[in-house]
């Protein structure tokens, strides 16, 4: 049955042409939009993560009450410990503590006296044990000038600042701040290499070194402000995060301590709630909207079809065939024409996305003033949806757009037949 | 006692009068004083010993004694300029704009505060607008209202014990009536023939935790200071 209308449909182009283009054409657009908007979607959710916020966070409940004004004397104490039991709990997440300050940069004369001073807004990450920070905040490629610091003591300054406070690599700096216990900290560092972040507000006067040394600076033994998970080898999961967060609040649920530890999974932070859900939905958005506009298409498409083959199927209804055998042979026709495009636009749209996904889309200039993190590089993101996504609305779209180009087959009196098929 | 509240207020003196007899006691020439300062967090105590030099309103000298973090650490403010040295840094740094709105070493005390010690007098209205005891002592309620513009707190009450002529609780309050400070003093002592609180307890009332106590181990008023002691160079 498959190969009788096969053959048909590989016989008359008229029938199968238009149609299966229109489906290649619209599967082509979904996957590209599916692997495009994902892709770009993710991206944006991963930087976001690997910067601010990590896939789940972990600080003391008054420190996310009022995590914008940084507040590190409301900072967990007891780091080491706490960092060993989320460990020991979520094995799949790898753990890392950051501090988040903010204060002034002062440039001394050769009397030691203040020349210039800026303010700062910095960040204390593991950068002398390894290079997993380096890579997760994606710092080897915005590495401007210098190296980064390799003994403690060192610091890497905004590019910007550097030469606006007019420096030179290996000069002394004091960071001037507030420690822990709310006091002012003062702390020397050599600058070891400048920044370029593309993101104005990081450009202004973004500040990184160790966090040992931030520890040191403000007196913050043992204690971070903040503790970030990411799970291992993946992309973030809100699922996966939610329960976790749960999981690991519950512990804490009765007691009444507000330095008690607090876990929240990125979902829930920044303002990143709509972005993970507008993420999760896009597929579903992306298909429902292709189904709908090609199954109008192909609807129509399939009337056009209908009524050129007006007469074919009069006669075969007039040589005694049922309206149902071909209402079915007209939508497995369709089947087969929605599989086929489906095919062709999959493989089209595959490799686009390939392209984007390699080479992806550079945007940096654009958004040079931008005040929130980004990717420069917009990327497509080949996933395993990417592969069956465009067979949705390809099939869906084809078979319904048969099906309601169809109903006139109903409609046909037999009385008439012969009248119609003379004339 | 209503009785002896409306017989004390019928012999009220001025608030002008009051403040006077105040700035007798608390102002001195010159005055070199060790104190510990302990600072209570919600999280933490710490205490600070710190010995000082003043002269007049104008001119005074801080160098921290323990503990080992903070040793060393000194400040110097000469007129409306301060400076500090942090030992750690070898760096003198002065503090200006918004830095003196920082807490000094963590405590409630701003190094706005410590910097503004020019007479209440000229910078206030002072009118006596009540009485009340405060630790089992008579008290004049003095308020003060700001006559000058750009102030760090508009009004202020002070709760002056009626013998000894000197502070008992201080009030600091923001334009909007909100009240920022509160300062309480105890353990009035005389010393070099005026009374003198000897401990006192500073509270930002915008933080959590119980505030900032200063004890007084040791003050010598009207005595002979140095004048290497004001000196830029003899921060480090």
């Amino acid at each position: 049955m498959i190969k009788f209308l096969f053959k048909g449909l590989m016989r008359d182009k008229s029938r199968s042409l238009l149609p299966m283009l229109v489906v290649s054409l619209g599967v082509m657009m979904t996957v590209l939009l599916q692997s495009i908007l994902g892709g770009f979607l993710n991206e944006t959710i991963e930087s976001t993560a690997n910067f601010t916020t990590g896939h789940l966070k972990v600080m003391t409940r008054e420190y996310s009450k009022n995590s914008a004004q940084i507040p590190n004397d409301l900072a967990l104490v007891g780091v080491d410990t706490l960092k060993k039991s989320l460990q020991k709990q979520f094995s799949n997440i790898s753990w890392t503590e950051r501090i988040q300050f903010g204060g002034l940069l002062d440039v001394p004369d050769s009397l030691g006296r203040t020349r210039a001073q800026g303010n700062v807004s910095g960040m204390g990450i593991s950068l002398l044990k390894n290079d997993q920070e380096i890579n997760r905040i994606d710092l080897k490629t915005r590495l401007v000038k210098g190296e980064f610091p390799t003994k403690a003591g060192e610091i890497l300054i905004s590019d910007d600042l550097f030469h606006k406070m007019n420096l030179k690599l290996g000069d002394k700096v004091t960071l001037i701040s507030s420690g822990m216990y709310d006091d002012m900290a003062m702390y020397n560092f050599r600058i070891s290499g400048t920044l370029h972040f593309g993101i104005n507000v990081l450009d202004r006067g973004m500040v990184i070194a160790d966090i040992e040394d931030i520890r040191a600076a403000l007196n913050m033994d043992n204690s971070a402000g903040e503790i970030l998970g990411f799970f291992t080898g993946e992309m973030y999961n809100n699922k996966l995060a939610k329960a976790a967060a749960q999981s690991f609040n519950a512990q804490y649920a009765s007691s009444k301590d507000k330095f008690a530890p607090v876990m929240l999974p990125l979902s829930d932070m920044n303002d990143m709630g709509f972005l993970v859900a507008y993420s999760e939905s896009i597929q579903t958005f992306i298909v429902v909207i292709f189904i709908i506009a090609m199954g109008i298409v192909l609807w129509n498409a399939g009337l056009i079809g209908g009524l050129r083959r007006y007469g074919e199927f009069g006669l075969r209804l007039a040589i005694g065939e049922n309206k149902n055998e071909i209402y079915r042979s007209l939508i497995a026709e369709s089947f087969l024409v929605g599989t086929v495009g489906s095919v062709i636009g999959v493989i089209a749209g595959l490799l686009i996305s390939w392209y984007f996904q390699a080479v992806g889309i550079n945007y940096g200039d654009a958004m040079k003033d931008a005040t929130f993190l980004m990717p420069s590089v917009m990327r497509a993101h080949i996933s395993l949806t990417t592969y069956y996504i465009g067979f949705v609305p390809g099939i869906i779209s084809t078979v319904v757009g048969s099906m309601l180009a169809g109903i006139g087959i109903y409609k046909r009196q037999t009385a008439n037949l012969f009248k119609e098929l003379e004339s | 006692m209503t009785c002896l509240a409306s017989t004390l207020f019928a012999q009220t003196p001025s608030g002008k009068t009051i403040m006077d007899k105040v700035d007798d006691n608390m102002s001195a020439k010159t005055r070199i004083m060790t104190a510990s300062m302990e600072i209570g967090s919600e999280r933490t105590k710490r205490t600070m010993v710190s010995k000082s030099y003043g002269e007049g309103d104008h001119k005074s000298y801080t160098e921290y004694l323990a503990p080992a973090r903070e040793k060393g650490t000194k400040m110097l403010k000469l007129e409306n300029q301060l400076w500090i040295y942090s030992p750690s840094t070898d760096r003198t740094i002065q503090i200006s704009g918004h830095m003196l709105r920082q807490s000094v070493m963590g405590s409630d005390m701003s190094y706005e505060d410590m910097m503004n010690d020019k007479p209440l007098l000229e910078q206030y209205k002072a009118e006596v607008t009540g009485t009340e005891t405060v630790d089992g002592r008579n008290c004049w309620v003095v308020t003060l209202t700001a006559i000058i513009p750009d102030i760090n707190y508009f009004s202020r009450k002070m709760w002056v014990d009626t013998e000894r002529y000197v502070p008992l609780k201080e009030e600091l309050y923001a334009k909007s009536g909100k009240l920022l400070k509160r300062i309480t003093f105890s353990n009035i002592q005389k010393v070099a023939g005026r009374w003198y609180p000897m401990a006192f307890v500073y509270k930002d009332m915008l933080k959590d935790g119980s505030g900032t106590k200063m004890t007084i181990q040791e003050i010598k008023l009207e005595a002979s200071i140095s004048s290497n002691i004001f000196n830029l160079g003899n921060l480090k």
